[in-house]
């Protein structure tokens, strides 16, 4: 057991400090379990979000020595103990109070997303996927909403950006929806225009805070940037589409796509 | 006197309070109802809800891996679960929907895990005949919560998020008529007008120290339905989990899923001894392994083997994991081992379990792959809860609706793995269509009495300005290990009359409590307004823990070890008294139907006959 140093941000988004407190440490404790015993102890009205406390949902997302980081799986441990730990709100997103902010922009980036769509006639019988064919739409589906990638994104950070790109996290809900196999929606215009798939440029920021360890740049976001050029920018899919209605597309999409690798 | 006319209303036809799996069904289902107003308000944000915590799967009699399941073997465990005490309407209502309700989640894009064949793969577990569970690795919660979250979003339905319910509005002839909330943000209140309400507010285990429940399952159902009239029943029915966490302290009670025992994970003492075997109840011989050789028969897919031990249910694996611990065999930190490493390949493990091994890796720096975890009871589930009608799900309050965790009946006097979160789709959807039924057939929203209002905001803003009082977390703390040792697993006449007392002299202590800061998201002052329901629920729990007097489930009594006969014909049911004091009192229970009682009391290889008759006349039909 020691005694150990912090410094947690309080106030709102136009006013606030970094206050000191002091706060003893035992075998196991995380960074939430500092804060609920500064906030038990020392300061009642210290706002922070937490649930689950075991990496589920997604509640206790701030920047711990300025990383962002779920509070309840940050071990002590992992910091040198004459160090003091600078516990502050996420950056990219508005403060309601000290640590908690306003992550509202990220349920309207959702709302703007067409939802699950399977054909009418696919819901009279039970769904046959494979397993292999679900395991990639499952991966993106571990996401618990946590809202770090949202946070490192620069283009997000970068608050001008918010209105040009939906971010990380929807590209990936965006990728689990046109690769689930019962899907039927088109969403690749949407992905390019409506969720801006163009702003990101691959550095990977979010990959590397993902708790869950989804591979959004390569898995999600990569795919769906080819799908976009597939469509947009490809001078013979664009002939195709002019030959063959939609579902007939489909169908030679993939053929093409691999004959078209051969030569470019 | 206080001015109420700048406060903020708004009407709706049905409102959920509460955004896990049983509220957001419930408000699906009903705003498919046209012309039906639905408003949906939850304390935390959308999406953060228990739910994402449940890890094993949903129980439902698919088929997909063992066809000789059925609704009539599913409630005929879920019977045999929950002793025989379970609501028999509700329990056969739940056999027979679940499946329809998981395979309207997939359409809704929930991604189960497959079968060879491409179907909705199931798990076994703990009580369930065959493989039942239909899962998605160890985080089937998530995927259903956020499946309803993407779907639920789309239906017209008026989110509030982070907002408390403080109390409920009637009007002059005791019709819900509104609830009054606060956003925890800005602490502003809001009057919400409706003509009625679903409460899915989930249970109290927030009321015991060592806990799998999050800062939201304070009772807050329970308290506000209680000071409105609703009866409480089978609130001594309190599962706690055997298998959480126990080291390091921080992270106690933390959930380790029945997945790790469905998927072959053994439990051993400090001697190493595969304890179980020696706590085989006589009513599951029949169908429970007698030998590790036979067990790991079982486990290779030998259907002529019987399950393992520590697949019974979770009253029994608990009380054992407490008998070996207290007699001195426990683990290094008091729980017992929890082995999978030596079950299964390491690939496997991270394949099935992968949240399991991510979760011991960084909270208690342990590779399962290699180690066995230690793991010990924690308070998990109220079986009990607010009662309602099996077939409307509506309570003695007119207007007022309750479903999943904070409904009781269903699960009698204990739950089986997995039986919970099917509740939530069945029971949620019925409340929702109910609710929007009954709704439809009032004209007008009830008329709310605005000193209700009054009274109920001003008791609010009291704990803020007061000048001094005491500390709301250390009445929350004190409640907890009071209810954790004179409340807890094993329970007695003297500690729980000893517990009760206590709980007075805090409900007294409560009056004077006070929080410091302003309303502005205040996690002290949301502390404060959460005690009095964790003090209604503890209250509730304690004195049906004293008056049952009998062992069932998963109440047990050390004065009185034995399941008593003439204790099944009775629930206990609380509710307020003329004198606003509770009331506990025993309620004769109403006489199954006979076809019913005839399948839960049937031999297990009787019904598997009667199933295969019932399943080849079936296809003979197609």
């Amino acid at each position: 057991m020691s005694l150990r140093n912090f410094k947690i941000y309080r106030g709102d988004d136009e006013r606030g400090e970094l206050v000191s407190y002091q706060c003893e440490v035992t075998e196991g404790m995380v960074v939430l379990d500092v804060i609920h015993r500064i906030q038990a102890d020392q300061a009642n009205d210290l706002a922070c979000r937490w649930n689950c406390k075991a990496g589920k949902c997604g509640s206790c997302s701030i920047e711990i020595n300025g990383k962002p980081r779920l509070g309840c799986m940050t071990r002590m441990n992992e910091f040198e103990e004459d160090k003091t730990i600078v516990i502050t709100p996420l950056k990219s997103f508005p403060v309601i109070k000290d640590i908690v902010t306003d992550v509202s922009w990220n349920y309207k980036q959702n709302e703007e997303i067409t939802p699950f769509s399977p054909s009418e006639k696919s819901k009279k019988k039970d769904f046959v996927m494979m397993q292999k064919d679900v395991e990639r739409v499952q991966e993106f589906r571990k996401c618990i909403e946590c809202y770090l990638c949202q946070n490192m994104c620069h283009v997000i950070r970068d608050n001008e950006g918010k209105k040009d790109f939906s971010g990380p996290r929807f590209m990936a809900r965006l990728a689990s929806l046109e690769m689930h196999p019962m899907d039927e929606a088109d969403r690749i215009e949407d992905v390019k225009e409506k969720h801006g798939s163009g702003m990101c440029n691959i550095t990977r920021c979010c990959t590397e805070v993902c708790p869950e360890e989804i591979q959004i740049t390569d898995d999600a976001i990569i795919p769906l940037k080819e799908r976009v050029v597939d469509r947009f920018y490809d001078p013979v899919m664009m002939l195709f589409r002019k030959i063959f209605d939609k579902k007939e597309r489909q169908k030679t999409k993939s053929k093409v796509s691999s004959f078209l690798k051969m030569f470019f | 006197m206080l001015d109420i006319s700048g406060i903020r209303r708004l009407q709706f036809d049905v409102l959920v309070i509460g955004a896990g799996g049983a509220g957001l069904s419930a408000a699906i289902a009903a705003s498919q109802e046209e012309g039906v107003r639905v408003g949906l308000v939850c304390k935390s944000l959308l999406g953060k809800a228990h739910t994402v915590m449940a890890e094993g799967g949903m129980a439902a009699a698919l088929g997909n891996v063992d066809d000789r399941d059925d609704w009539k073997i599913h409630f005929r465990d879920t019977m045999r679960g929950g002793k025989m005490l379970n609501n028999w309407k509700m329990a056969e209502i739940h056999a027979k929907n679940a499946p329809a309700r998981v395979r309207e989640l997939e359409h809704w894009g929930a991604v189960f895990d497959r079968t060879k064949d491409g179907l909705i793969n199931q798990r076994n577990f703990g009580g369930h005949r065959y493989p039942r569970l239909a899962h998605v690795g160890d985080r089937t919660g998530l995927e259903m919560i956020r499946t309803l979250q993407d779907h639920g979003i789309h239906q017209g339905i008026d989110i509030q998020m982070e907002c408390t319910a403080l109390d409920i509005l009637k009007d002059k002839d005791g019709k819900v008529s509104g609830i009054v909330c606060m956003y925890r943000e800005t602490g502003e209140f809001i009057v919400f007008e409706t003509k009625t309400l679903i409460f899915a507010t989930g249970g109290a285990g927030k009321s015991w120290e060592v806990t799998s429940n999050s800062w939201e399952y304070t009772g807050d159902g329970y308290g506000m339905a209680y000071e409105a009239g609703a009866e409480l029943i089978d609130m001594e029915f309190n599962q706690f989990h055997p298998t959480g966490m126990v080291w390091p302290p921080s992270v106690k009670g933390i959930l380790v899923t029945e997945g790790v025992r469905g998927e072959g994970g053994i439990l051993k003492n400090s001697e190493g001894k595969r304890f179980m075997f020696d706590y085989i109840p006589e009513k599951f011989a029949n169908e429970t392994a007698d030998t590790e050789e036979e067990a790991a028969r079982w486990l290779q897919g030998d259907k002529s083997a019987r399950r393992p031990p520590e697949l019974l249910t979770r009253d029994v694996v608990a009380r054992a994991i407490n008998t070996e611990v207290k007699a001195g065999r426990g683990s290094v930190h008091g729980g017992a081992y929890l082995d999978i490493a030596t079950q299964r390949s390491a690939e496997d493990i991270k394949r099935k379990l992968p949240s399991m091994y991510h979760q011991f890796k960084v909270l208690a720096e342990l590779d399962i792959t290699k180690e066995p975890m230690e793991v010990g009871p924690t308070c998990h589930y109220f079986m009990g809860g607010i009662k309602v009608d099996a077939e409307t799900s509506m309570t003695n309050v007119d207007g007022l609706f309750a479903c999943g965790e904070a409904a009781g009946g269903m699960h009698g006097a204990n739950r089986l793995g997995g039986n919970s979160l099917s509740d939530l789709l069945v029971f949620g959807n019925l409340s929702g269509v109910e609710a929007a039924k009954y709704a439809r057939k009032l004209k007008s929203i009830p008329k709310s009495d605005d000193e209700d209002i009054k009274r109920i905001i001003k008791s609010a803003t009291s704990i803020l300005n007061r000048e001094k009082g005491n500390n709301p977390y250390l009445i929350h703390e004190d409640l907890q290990k009071n209810m954790q040792y004179n409340v807890g697993i094993i329970r007695t006449k003297n500690e729980i009359t000893d517990g009760i007392e206590r709980i007075e002299k805090m409900k007294d202590e409560f009056k004077e409590v006070k929080a410091a800061g302003t309303s502005q998201f205040n996690p002290g002052w949301h502390e404060a307004l959460a005690l009095r329901n964790l003090l209604i629920s503890s209250e509730a729990v304690a004195k049906s823990a004293l008056l049952r007097e009998e062992s069932r489930g998963a109440h047990t009594r050390e004065d009185f070890p034995e399941e008593k006969k003439d204790w099944l014909e009775y629930n206990i049911i609380n509710k307020k008294g003329k004198n606003g004091k509770m009331d506990t009192i025993k309620e004769k229970r109403g006489n199954p139907d006979t076809e019913l009682k005839r399948i839960a009391n049937s031999s297990i290889e009787e019904l598997e006959k009667e199933v295969k008759l019932d399943h080849e006349k079936l296809m003979t039909k197609i």
